[in-house]
């Protein structure tokens, strides 16, 4: 492209090109959920590995690119998973006038998602703004906090049925809406860092007093990234909640905390590929050694309880091997670019 | 009164516990500005040891405080030597790498611990719960108007502050503290400086984790019960503490491990017990937010 | 390309709406499923089993497959169903629901397990029972006692009692045998066993004209009880009710007595256990629980469980390996009855147990899927447990 091209043509043709990802997107996830039906462990682990991405993912703009270390995603989803439950149960009897069943129902399941997400961005910004100005570490430990308050908090209220949960949740999640929040949560990362938004990020992240003496707020930008995040495991707590039908207190612990960032830091700090590709196996091997062991015809009863220590063992040698996680901060559509010399032109079809 | 006084001392005892935890969390991130989450599974190890030794002594030999003593020995020793190797194998070839790496050979040494314990066969333990034995007999040490004051309580905080005041020493009147202050200073400059910093950073994890020990070991005579996973929930307390305290400030860990009982035992004792862990949260939140380094520690200027 | 957040949600939401219409409600009937179900006998019986074999759980869990093991291995020596071999797969849980729900569904649909067996915790029951009622496959709860697990569906169904019948069992003994006017409860406020257990039992006592004189609360995995402890001694309570689990309880009575809190404690089926005596030791004694039998049952099928239990993994036997014990040997039952592993007729044959002798009782099935079995009330006396009462339904 041209630069004089690109000047006159850039508006509309940003326009338009915006909406190809999308065209491609949708038709394949279609089909994906056409292709599982009847094969319901197959669902449940996609949709399983879809909500551990689309965490690792959101994490990762906290985590990798701005450098901060949040402790505390799993309490962001278990507010999405709470309050996205609550609405649909509460809608649970209502449809939209002159719709039918099914589609209303997923609109209102849509619904819930924003709420869920709202939900959970509104507390990453009351959690993120006072404490985004502590340290590295300190910010670990109050969202770390924060997950165990939450956990109390949902422990202690009738409304949230306490230790037992909430139960009878709808189930609308499909395949194809979890895939396309998978989708938008990678689409929004990559756009981010390729934004000059996302380049002051990774400036905190390099040197953050270099980059507020740059002229960069840091702590706006902090919270911006934060709410982003959280939004986003709040949708993935909401897809997650009526998936399962249950939530209760324990699921969201800083125990699931810790997997996420495990994901995140394992997939390469500040690579959005990385996040993917490590949610996926790791959500992948734990069922991965079941097949194993299950095809070795070990001891059938003792089975599962050696999955942890060898999940824990193996976190060690990664890292030991490859620090850098297995990406390093590479992206798989860089590789692509190098290709084509032209990015602006090809970046929209990644 | 008396209730009040009971409940000053249940959260003294359990406060004692957390500060020495705490002391191994606040000695590591001192010289390695590393959360070291497997901590806490240091001194769940620490307990086990101290009851398989418990056993491997005669009845007799086991009670009275020599029995004390040698189970204190071999587990801190035990521990010691477990906290060298996780140094040397987990965090040593990954000091120069981003921080957030070592963090996660930590989970993963902490899952590995805490899980592995919990299988039931070879020489495992199992996930059920044990019974420490009782080393020391229990008997009040101090009685009033319905207050009692056990004697493993008073020895508990004896070995607790003692071990504090020796640590202190040992980091403010020592040779090897100087180069302890030294390498968490900077650890590159100290080795140009001739420190041999592999060795004191191997020293502070052996400390720590005997430290760990005897915090499993006393947390075990006074709690009885032992788990797998204890060292998770205490960990966890006694890490909240040490950021409380200050981390890296050794007699802030100790304050904040007492404070961080004490709070947690009133909240219970006179407000509602389930919001305990909440109020143990919203009370290290509060303090961040108004002192960012933690109630003790110093404020050091960041580098640009 | 600057980052335009209005457009990137928009967007995308615009055609979620366009394209939402493509919601699948489960079916019963779906062709692979059924194929997956419809098999008979001479394809191997596998029974699914769930449990919580790592994580806090790990203890109840870890009985709870050894209950089960205990009873496959007897059936499979006295000649498996028709002389085919039953065959065990036990998941873990973790003591998380999703894991739950991630174990059956692997075991239902990959494994092709005839009959789910578990889970300990309602929570986790509660997310594992809608899969098998989608999947039409049946699935026996051991020890889930809160009642919306069965409520899932006509596939569900349990071996124990349930909260309602529990909780006020005891707040009728409270009232009745120890004549407490002031009763103080503390929950687990982890476990739904235990705050159901609470919740019902408040009710029930405050109905009879008792007064709750203090409310606290624990966590499992706790080990220092004192401070609640010291809370509930100012209260001045007559009797305290704990209805936690026996990793906790023992070392709570010990340190009730450790601080002069001299009045009866009660709780619930999670006591019983030999740990209970281990951790707890004398402290226990004058303190009551209820129960599904007493070990001290003379009837030769609870001295041969016990003795087996025993021998096979050198621990006595606690409630929960007695409740998956009996929940397995009701399963095999009804496979036997049935003939088939189809499963509506598994269902049918389940529902149909009626005065089946089990160790933990005599069980028979309602039309809620509940057990019907009379509660007992034991007193715990030189570390031992002796039978002190029972209740009927």
């Amino acid at each position: 492209m041209t630069p004089d091209a690109s000047l006159s043509a850039l508006p509309t043709r940003a326009g338009l090109s915006a909406w190809v990802p999308f065209l491609v997107i949708l038709p394949i996830l279609g089909g994906l959920e056409l292709l599982t039906r009847g094969s319901p462990f197959l669902v449940y682990i996609s949709l399983m590995v879809g909500v551990n991405v689309i965490l690792a993912v959101s994490l990762n703009i906290v985590n990798g690119m701005t450098g901060q270390f949040s402790l505390g995603h799993a309490g962001f989803m278990a507010v999405g998973a709470y309050a996205a439950a609550k609405f649909s149960m509460a809608m649970d009897p209502w449809k939209i006038i002159g719709v039918a069943v099914a589609p209303s129902d997923q609109i209102i399941f849509l619904f819930s998602l924003l709420i869920g997400g709202a939900a959970a961005g509104l507390c990453g910004f009351l959690v993120g703004l006072p404490s985004l100005r502590l340290r590295g570490d300190y910010l670990a430990v109050v969202t770390l906090g924060f997950g165990e308050i939450i956990r109390v908090v949902a422990q202690n209220s009738d409304a949230l049925g306490r230790a037992l949960g909430l139960s009878g949740i709808p189930q609308r999640t499909t395949i194809f809406t979890v895939g396309f929040f998978v989708f938008l949560v990678i689409l929004v990362a990559k756009r981010l860092a390729d934004s000059p938004h996302g380049r002051s990020l990774v400036a905190i992240r390099e040197d953050e007093v270099a980059a507020s003496a740059m002229g960069i707020n840091t702590t706006a930008y902090k919270v911006r990234a934060f709410v982003i995040a959280s939004f986003f495991a709040g949708v993935a707590g909401g897809l997650f909640s009526h998936f399962q039908s249950v939530i209760n207190p324990m699921t969201f612990n800083w125990v699931r905390s810790m997997e996420i960032v495990v994901m995140v830091v394992a997939g390469g700090l500040g690579s959005t590929t990385g996040s993917v590709v490590a949610a996926v196996s790791l959500t992948l091997l734990p069922e991965g050694l079941r097949t194993l062991f299950n095809s070795l015809n070990l001891n059938a009863g003792r089975i599962d309880q050696v999955r942890m220590p060898i999940y824990g063992l193996l976190l060690v040698v990664l890292m030991l091997v490859r620090p850098q996680g297995l990406f390093g901060t590479r992206e798989a559509w860089d590789m692509w670019r190098k290709r084509k010399p032209t990015p602006a032109a090809t970046e929209e079809g990644a | 009164m008396s209730v009040f006084l009971q409940h000053l001392i249940n959260g003294l005892a359990q406060g004692t516990i957390y500060a020495l935890v705490a002391l191994g969390y606040t000695m590591v991130y001192g010289v390695l500005k590393l959360i070291n989450f497997a901590h806490g599974d240091v001194m769940m190890v620490g307990a086990y040891l101290g009851y398989a030794t418990a056993f491997q002594l005669a009845p007799a030999a086991r009670s009275g405080s020599m029995g004390l003593l040698v189970i204190l020995v071999v587990a801190a020793a035990g521990c010691a030597l477990l906290g060298l190797l996780i140094e040397r194998f987990a965090y040593r070839p990954l000091r120069d790498k981003p921080r957030l790496t070592s963090l996660i050979t930590a989970i993963g040494i902490s899952f590995a611990l805490s899980y592995g314990f919990q299988l039931d066969f070879g020489f495992f333990p199992g996930a059920a719960p044990r019974a420490f034995p009782e080393i020391i007999e229990l008997t009040p040490w101090f009685e009033f108007g319905g207050v009692i004051l056990w004697n493993s309580q008073v020895l508990s905080f004896g070995i607790a502050i003692l071990l504090m005041l020796g640590l202190q020493w040992l980091v403010f009147r020592t040779r090897t503290g100087r180069a302890m202050r030294a390498v968490s200073h900077d650890h590159r400059i100290a080795g140009l400086l001739g420190i041999p910093t592999d060795r004191i950073i191997g020293l502070t994890f052996a400390i720590g984790s005997a430290l760990a020990a005897v915090a499993g070991i006393l947390y075990a005579i006074k709690d009885i019960s032992i788990t797998p996973l204890m060292g998770l929930y205490v960990g966890l307390k006694a890490f909240v503490a040490a950021v409380i305290g200050g981390i890296g400030n050794v007699p802030g860990a100790v304050l904040g491990g007492l404070m961080l009982g004490l709070v947690e035992e009133f909240v219970v004792g006179y407000t509602a017990s389930s919001w305990r862990d909440a109020v143990a949260f919203g009370f290290l939140i509060v303090v961040l937010l108004f002192k960012p380094e933690g109630l003790f520690g110093k404020n050091a200027a960041e580098k640009v | 390309m600057s980052f335009r957040p209005i457009r990137c949600v928009l967007l995308p939401l615009l055609c979620v709406l366009g394209l939402g219409a493509c919601e699948r409600k489960p079916e019963v009937d779906d062709p692979s499923r059924r194929a997956a179900r419809e098999r008979s006998l001479e394809d191997g019986i596998l029974l699914g089993v769930v449990g919580a074999l790592t994580g806090d759980q790990a203890s109840f869990g870890v009985s709870t497959r050894n209950g089960i093991l205990l009873a496959v291995k007897e059936e499979n020596e006295a000649g498996g169903i028709n002389g085919h071999p039953i065959r065990i797969r036990a998941y873990d849980s973790q003591g998380k629901p999703p894991e739950g729900a991630n174990a059956v569904t692997r075991l239902i649909n990959q494994d092709g397990a005839a009959l789910i067996l578990g889970e300990v915790a309602s929570g986790i029951s509660l997310a594992m029972a809608p899969v098998a009622q989608a999947a039409g496959v049946p699935m026996i709860s051991p020890s889930s006692t809160n009642p919306k697990v069965t409520e899932v569906g006509d596939y569900i169904f349990r071996v124990c009692f349930i909260d309602p019948f529990q909780g006020d069992v005891m707040a009728r003994f409270a009232h009745d045998n120890l004549k407490a006017k002031r009763v103080a409860v503390l929950r687990d406020i982890k476990s739904d066993y235990s705050v159901g257990l609470v919740g019902v039992f408040k009710e029930s006592f405050t109905a009879l004209g008792g007064t709750i004189v203090a409310d606290e609360a624990y966590s499992q995995g706790d080990t220092d009880f004192r401070s609640q402890l010291t809370a509930i001694k100012a209260s001045n309570p007559d009797a305290v009710y704990v209805p936690g689990y026996y990793t906790e309880v023992g070392i709570l009575a010990r340190q009730a007595k450790q601080l002069g809190l001299r009045v009866p404690l009660m709780g619930g089926d999670g006591w019983e256990s030999s740990k209970l005596y281990e951790l707890g030791g004398s402290a226990l004694d004058g303190n009551f629980f209820s129960n599904h039998y007493s070990p001290e049952d003379p009837r030769p099928i609870v001295k041969d469980f016990i003795a087996k239990y025993a021998k096979e993994f050198g621990m006595e036997p606690d409630s929960l390996a007695v409740l998956a014990y009996d929940a397995a040997k009701v399963a095999i039952e009804a496979i036997r009855r049935a003939g088939t592993l189809s499963g509506p007729a598994l269902r049918d044959a389940i529902a149909q147990t009626r005065d089946f002798p089990g160790v933990g009782g005599t069980i028979t099935l309602d039309e809620h899927r509940n057990a019907r079995k009379k509660a007992v009330i034991l007193r715990i006396e030189d570390r031992a447990a002796h039978f002190y009462t029972s209740v009927e339904p």
